[in-house]
């Protein structure tokens, strides 16, 4: 498997990773996502990260660029169900993953991302318009 | 285990993980164990051109813990003071890596000889 696979709901983009990531996988994320937003004109990136086991400094930075990549294209990233032990290590690494929202699960995510969004924007999800503007 | 390409990465983390499950330790330092082995493997790949990284189970007195050994042949560290500080890299990395590692592990050791590689020598006790 060498991609993870970007899924779309409405204006946001929706990411589980199911996997454990190696490095080129997470670059490949990075890359794939950024693209997706461009594409899409998605505002809001949601990742949920309740699988991953552990949270490397490599792992961390991929999280924080796709955070303020996206920020520069005019999405916000929301980065959710993290496992407390990775939160513990994180810090203890010395990773405060600054600038990256976390919520702690995929609906308070979900919340939050429309919240920063604001109410200008359709919100209705299913609707399969790309966000002309 | 030998670790040459990045996909040997996650089958060694999951190596460490059984281990570290066998002796019973808990969830939070199994997690420190394998983030601290991931960054080493990732060194060493990085840095050193792959190289060989061996698991072991130890014991001291009623303590039990997992002892990961990185080596390669890499071109060695110049200054192991300067690397294990934080912040510093000379890759385009955040330069958290090697001091990062050592706070998650209960003891740490590196030896390195410039031209001839570097070893890394990491323990992490049950309870520490």
């Amino acid at each position: 498997m060498d991609r993870i696979p970007i899924l779309r709901m409405g204006n946001f983009l929706l990411v589980t990773i199911q996997v454990d990531l190696y490095d080129r996988l997470a670059l490949n994320l990075e890359s794939d996502l950024v693209q997706m937003v461009s594409k899409t004109g998605a505002r809001g990136v949601l990742i949920d990260i309740s699988a991953l086991s552990i949270v490397d400094s490599f792992m961390g930075r991929i999280i924080g660029n796709i955070g303020s990549m996206s920020k520069i294209m005019d999405a916000e990233t929301v980065v959710v169900g993290m496992q407390p032990a990775v939160a513990i290590t994180l810090i203890e690494l010395g990773l405060e993953l600054k600038g990256v929202s976390t919520a702690l699960n995929v609906e308070k995510g979900m919340a939050l991302l429309q919240h920063k969004i604001g109410s200008s924007e359709d919100l209705e999800e299913d609707q399969d318009d790309s966000s002309v503007e | 285990m030998v670790i040459q390409r990045e996909q040997d990465v996650v089958p060694f983390r999951n190596r460490v993980k059984e281990y570290a499950v066998k002796i019973g330790m808990s969830l939070v330092n199994q997690t420190k164990l394998i983030t601290a082995a991931s960054e080493l493997v990732r060194n060493m790949l990085k840095y050193g051109g792959g190289g060989e990284a061996l698991i072991e189970a130890v014991s001291k007195g009623r303590e039990n813990g997992i002892r990961l050994t990185f080596s390669d042949k890499g071109p060695g560290i110049k200054d192991i003071q300067q690397a294990m500080k934080d912040g510093f890299s000379t890759g385009k990395s955040l330069g958290l890596g090697l001091p990062g590692t050592k706070r998650l592990v209960s003891e740490f050791d590196i030896k390195s000889a410039v031209g001839k590689g570097t070893t890394v020598t990491i323990i992490k006790w049950k309870n520490g």
